[in-house]
């Protein structure tokens, strides 16, 4: 197994973990927690599996920067909005969940 | 064939991972999400990718990290300022 | 309960559906890698990855600075009516301060260096971008505002400005016939280069100002009427 697939290996079990987690935690910080730990899995399976046994692949590279770059404003976003949630409603957990 | 680091550093990110999803206490668990994002970096640059490296080191330990602390200060000043409330933010 | 249960059971699906996935891939039929080495010399960087960004695919990312904006501009429409007055955080400390100054310059010179390097070696806008929003959000936590973006039209253009810079290239190459985005060969390591100098002011601050924009942190005068609302 060359590191590129044990890497790949790795980005599955976070995304599982990060599936999980969302969908257990009721938090929304938590939520936004596990979201971002699956999408650091999605990140790791895109380049590990580009770079299995091949040249490096500067595409995949690419894509997961600008992929870094699109998560850390979504998450910013999301962070506005959850402050508004709060402010608004005093909850930190949507009403569909309690 | 993969080297002792590249497994322990794989099973060291699963471990953190682990332990921010079900770390109890909210501020714990947004640190082990900042470690999370330094050993991502490293992870990048096992992979060959210092340029995701970069980014990674400045973004998702850096920048995610302050937006998330900030937001748990704000939850919880907000809550100390609002007395009568049984359960914790 | 149930609830675990059930999320267990998702879980345990989603994974063995991945792992399946990568078990079983469909071999690449395109050697991508190779072609983008064979064509490096006519894209205007150097390094492979910035080429990728901002010459092979640069719709994508054009696309993501435009993603970039739109959360701003998400975000500064759920603030609310408040006056853009002085609603500075600053952790009162001295200590942050006087470390800040020696670490700022630092910090500018690095972001410059990384957009510098990028087109011969990794570095970038994105890096160089989220290193001057690090300054950026250190400075707001210092307590130092930044006076000239108070200004909300300057604010505004400065956001703008990578995307307007980024399109403005691609409906010039239109305009000397030919295809949007495809610059011609002897420009093509400076048009990027500007590019890249807009977008790493525009996805700086655009960073930034998601920190910023998240509503006050003191619980200043607005908290007794909220209060009231959320008990009604």
């Amino acid at each position: 197994m060359s590191g590129g697939a044990w890497y790949a290996w790795v980005g599955v079990a976070l995304s599982t973990l990060g599936f999980f987690g969302f969908v257990v935690h009721r938090h929304l910080v938590r939520r936004l927690l596990a979201f971002n730990i699956m999408g650091s899995g999605c990140f790791l399976l895109l380049v590990g599996l580009a770079g299995d046994g091949r040249a490096i692949d500067p595409v995949a590279q690419a894509l997961v920067l600008t992929g870094i770059v699109v998560a850390v404003a979504s998450t910013a976003l999301a962070l506005v909005l959850l402050r508004r949630w709060y402010r608004v409603s005093g909850e930190s957990v949507l009403p569909e969940d309690v | 064939m993969i080297g002792w680091f590249d497994l322990l550093l794989g099973l060291t990110l699963c471990t953190t991972a682990v332990g921010a999803l079900a770390s109890r206490d909210l501020f714990r668990a947004i640190v082990l999400f900042m470690v999370f994002g330094l050993l991502m970096a490293l992870v990048w640059v096992r992979l060959e990718a210092p340029d995701i490296a970069l980014a990674e080191a400045a973004i998702g330990a850096g920048l995610t990290g302050v937006l998330l602390l900030d937001t748990l200060g704000y939850l919880r000043r907000r809550y100390m300022a609002r007395p009568g409330r049984e359960e914790a933010p | 309960m149930i609830r675990l249960l059930g999320a267990l059971l998702a879980c345990l699906t989603v994974g063995a559906a991945l792992a399946v996935a990568v078990l079983w891939r469909p071999l690449p039929v395109e050697d991508l890698p190779l072609r983008v080495t064979s064509r490096l010399a006519e894209a205007g960087a150097g390094h492979a990855v910035t080429a990728v960004l901002l010459d092979f695919r640069a719709y994508d990312t054009l696309l993501e600075v435009a993603v970039l904006l739109v959360a701003v501009v998400v975000a500064m429409a759920l603030r609310e009516a408040q006056p853009d007055g002085p609603d500075r955080m600053g952790l009162a400390n001295p200590l942050l301060r006087a470390v800040m100054g020696w670490l700022l310059p630092l910090l500018l010179l690095m972001a410059a260096y990384l957009l510098w390097a990028g087109s011969s070696r990794p570095g970038g806008a994105f890096q160089a971008g989220s290193v001057l929003a690090a300054s950026g959000v250190l400075l707001r936590l210092a307590g130092v505002g930044f006076n000239w973006l108070d200004n909300p039209l300057r604010l505004r253009a400065v956001l703008v400005l990578g995307l307007a810079v980024f399109v403005a290239v691609g409906v010039s190459t239109l305009i000397g016939g030919r295809q949007f985005l495809d610059y011609p060969h002897e420009i093509a390591a400076d048009l990027i280069l500007v590019i890249e100098l807009a977008l790493t002011l525009s996805i700086g601050l655009a960073l930034v100002s998601l920190f910023q924009l998240a509503p006050p942190q003191h619980t200043g005068p607005h908290l007794p009427d909220r209060r009231r609302r959320t008990r009604r």
